[in-house]
């Protein structure tokens, strides 16, 4: 909120280096000390109660949350007095202090400790038979793709950020800083690619939990997860589009993810989750018309509202955009413009923080055993974080197909040498983006207050009776049928797709005016 | 069911109709797209440039300095006003937080610009078209502009350098 209205020039709040310094913090909160503990969490979650499995070493698990929560400290503490202005990014040659570097490496060895656990639960499980004979279930399946990506994530991260904290103690002369980016990448996508696995694991923990769905062929669904583990962290390299030194070919082979394996593995997901939904209900006898199963769906439930929503602004603002941005030369219109945060706002907020804030309502009962407080505020939570974060997004992205950078403090070039304005439209799209972020982070701090107050001054859940989210039952077998098993999936995806060849055509169109360049 | 093992036979189960359709047209999709990129390299107009040379900050100052040395026009807010042949190499300089020099340009004229960063990387952001490139320090990126509009335009830099960032600004002139 505080990097928005500064950012909008009517209130320019903060002061430069203030703004920079918040901005830092707001990039690694949001995108690796709010996800990475949620999802640490959500490994021993998968490993252990889902299994019916024990927990190999609690001591250990203890251990490495206290070095994620050290790392964090040293972090937070370098950057809020201002000796690690360097953004989350942290590009080598900019330099922070030594005490930056080493909470980020210590944070990352934290992570990876808990994945080390999660892999330990679940080969314990197996042996000791606690979930049957067959496979794993599908969400820790998903969960077990995620700690793989992570494992190819962090182990780049500890690559790129041992040699920068050497250079910062003044131990190594330089830091090549395409190499810097290169590596870097390797983490800093990678991390975002271990959420999108984590994030489609709790949809289809939270199609089953809400409604009783199942994957309407899990072959299929586990095949998506196979070609993430082998396509997805190659897209880190969409991120020097624009660098030189790489070539069109590396940049087409890389960026098209392996003829875009780990999109199609997306596209894959899109259908099968909402089609999961679709089953379920039609066999309770929603069977009317394309979409009578989705009008009878428990709207209720802030928990399935809120995969819901993420599902749709993951595939509509995230994926979309994501798929353009990352195709060689179009990356060139908005390469560190604000349409990149934009993008984001798309994925990591909309998708991946939507469906954890939602699965946190079935956490406060099932794990802390306290009924839901305030529970109409919490209803309307998904629904309002929703509305904020597609209005920012909308409005960011417009702005930086405009033109308007991102990671900057003033953009009327106060001090320059020469003076610029972008187009007056953008005065507008700037109103919208500060009111999609204003209900945004009343969303936000709306769910803080709700989680909070339950969790430490909560109701205690006796019993059945006590559960405001019901568990769903299983729906009734399916009668054979031929010919389409989810009509109503299938037309929203063919919908999906007419947006997003609209969208990536007038992407190369407005590609084709503008000055040759080769 | 997504918290219990699946059930027997799963992985011989038919895949149904309408999935499978939809994984045939989203591959279909995919493939277009990558197709795209190549094909744009072929007839598009728009691609990024692979031309690179390694650096120095000291070798790159010096090249720059000999070129705007021949074609300098005069100066503009104490930064050198550089007006080069149609069709040759034209220097530009990024760093903290400037852009050199003021550019005047021919519409319709090739030019081969080399772009490089004396300290941080910067980012080469030419608006109101709207194309952005990244410039490293130690490595000379050539792109090869052709303008095709006339007019007023701005080259600012997009990636963080520091508290001075957003005062980095730079001119081009396109002329007919």
């Amino acid at each position: 909120m505080l990097v928005l209205l500064t950012r909008w020039q009517v209130i320019h709040l903060l002061p430069v280096d203030w703004f920079y310094r918040i901005l830092t913090l707001h990039g690694l909160v949001a995108l690796v000390v709010w996800i990475v503990f949620w999802e640490m969490a959500g490994l021993l979650f998968g490993s252990t109660i889902v299994l019916n499995a024990r927990m190999v070493a609690p001591s250990v698990a203890w251990a490495s949350f206290v070095m994620m929560v050290v790392g964090t400290a040293l972090v937070a503490y370098t950057v809020l007095t201002g000796t690690a202005d360097v953004l989350f990014t942290s590009y080598a040659p900019l330099k922070a202090d030594p005490l930056y570097y080493l909470g980020i490496i210590l944070f990352a060895v934290g992570a990876l400790i808990v994945i080390g656990l999660f892999f330990a639960n679940i080969i314990v499980a197996k042996k000791e038979k606690t979930y049957g004979d067959g496979p794993l279930p599908l969400f820790t399946f998903g969960l077990l793709t995620a700690s793989i990506l992570g494992v190819g994530t962090l182990l780049p991260g500890a690559v790129i950020y041992v040699p920068t904290f050497l250079w910062s103690l003044g131990l190594i002369d330089s830091v090549d800083s395409i190499i810097y980016r290169l590596i870097f990448w390797g983490f800093g996508h990678s991390a975002q690619q271990v959420n999108v696995a984590a994030m489609i694991s709790i949809w289809y923990l939270g199609a089953f939990l809400t409604v009783g769905g199942t994957s309407i062929n899990e072959k299929v669904s586990r095949i998506a997860f196979l070609f993430y583990m082998i396509g997805i962290n190659l897209a880190s390299a969409h991120h020097l589009l624009v660098d030189p030194v790489p070539s069109p070919s590396w940049k087409v082979l890389n960026t098209s993810y392996f003829m875009y394996l780990a999109v199609l593995a997306s596209m894959i997901h899109a259908f099968a989750v909402p089609s999961a939904v679709e089953t379920a209900q039609r066999r309770r006898g929603y069977t009317k018309g394309l979409f009578d199963w989705l009008k009878n769906c428990p709207w209720g439930n802030p928990a399935f509202v809120a995969v819901f929503l993420s599902i749709v602004i993951f595939g509509f603002i995230g994926g979309v955009t994501g798929v353009i941005n990352g195709a060689e030369q179009a990356n060139m219109i908005i390469h560190n413009t604000i349409a990149v945060p934009g993008h984001f706002k798309g994925t990591v907020v909309g998708g991946t923080t939507l469906t954890f804030m939602g699965a946190t309502y079935y956490l406060i009962p099932l794990i802390f055993r306290k009924k839901i407080s305030l529970y109409g505020v919490a209803k309307a939570v998904p629904w309002m974080f929703a509305l904020g974060v597609v209005t920012l997004s909308a409005g960011l992205s417009t702005l930086g197909y405009l033109g308007v950078p991102r990671r900057h403090w003033d953009v009327t070039f106060g001090g320059g040498p020469f003076t610029y304005s972008f187009p007056a439209i953008t005065d507008m799209f700037w109103v919208v983006a500060v009111v999609g972020g204003a209900i945004a982070f009343l969303a936000v701090l709306a769910w803080v207050i709700v989680v909070v107050v339950s969790v430490f001054f909560g109701t205690p859940v006796r019993g059945k009776e006590d559960m405001q989210l019901t568990l769903s039952d299983i729906p009734p077998a399916d009668d054979n049928h031929s010919g389409f098993v989810a009509p109503g999936t299938f037309a929203l995806t063919i919908i999906f797709m007419i947006a997003f060849l609209i969208f990536t055509t007038l992407n190369w169109g407005w590609l084709s005016v503008m000055w040759e360049v080769k | 069911m997504a918290i219990l093992a699946p059930e027997k036979g799963w992985f011989h189960k038919k895949v149904a109709k309408d999935e499978k359709m939809w994984i045939m047209c989203a591959t279909v999709v995919a493939l277009a797209l990558f197709a795209i990129m190549v094909l744009w390299h072929l007839v598009g107009k728009q691609n990024p440039s692979y031309t690179v040379y390694n650096t120095s900050p000291d070798e790159f100052y010096k090249m720059a300095q000999a070129n705007w040395k021949k074609y300098q026009i005069g100066e503009e807010a104490g930064i050198p006003v550089v007006k080069p042949a149609p069709d040759s190499d034209v220097y530009v300089i990024g760093t903290t937080w400037r852009w050199e020099p003021v550019l005047i340009l021919k519409k319709g004229a090739k030019y081969r610009f080399h772009v490089s960063s004396l300290d941080l990387l910067h980012g080469f952001s030419l608006q109101p078209m709207n194309m952005n490139f990244l410039i490293h320090p130690g490595y000379d990126y050539v792109l090869t502009f052709k303008p095709t509009y006339t007019g007023d335009f701005r080259l600012i830099c997009n990636e963080y350098c520091g508290p001075g960032h957003h005062s980095m600004i730079g001119k081009i002139v396109v002329e007919d």
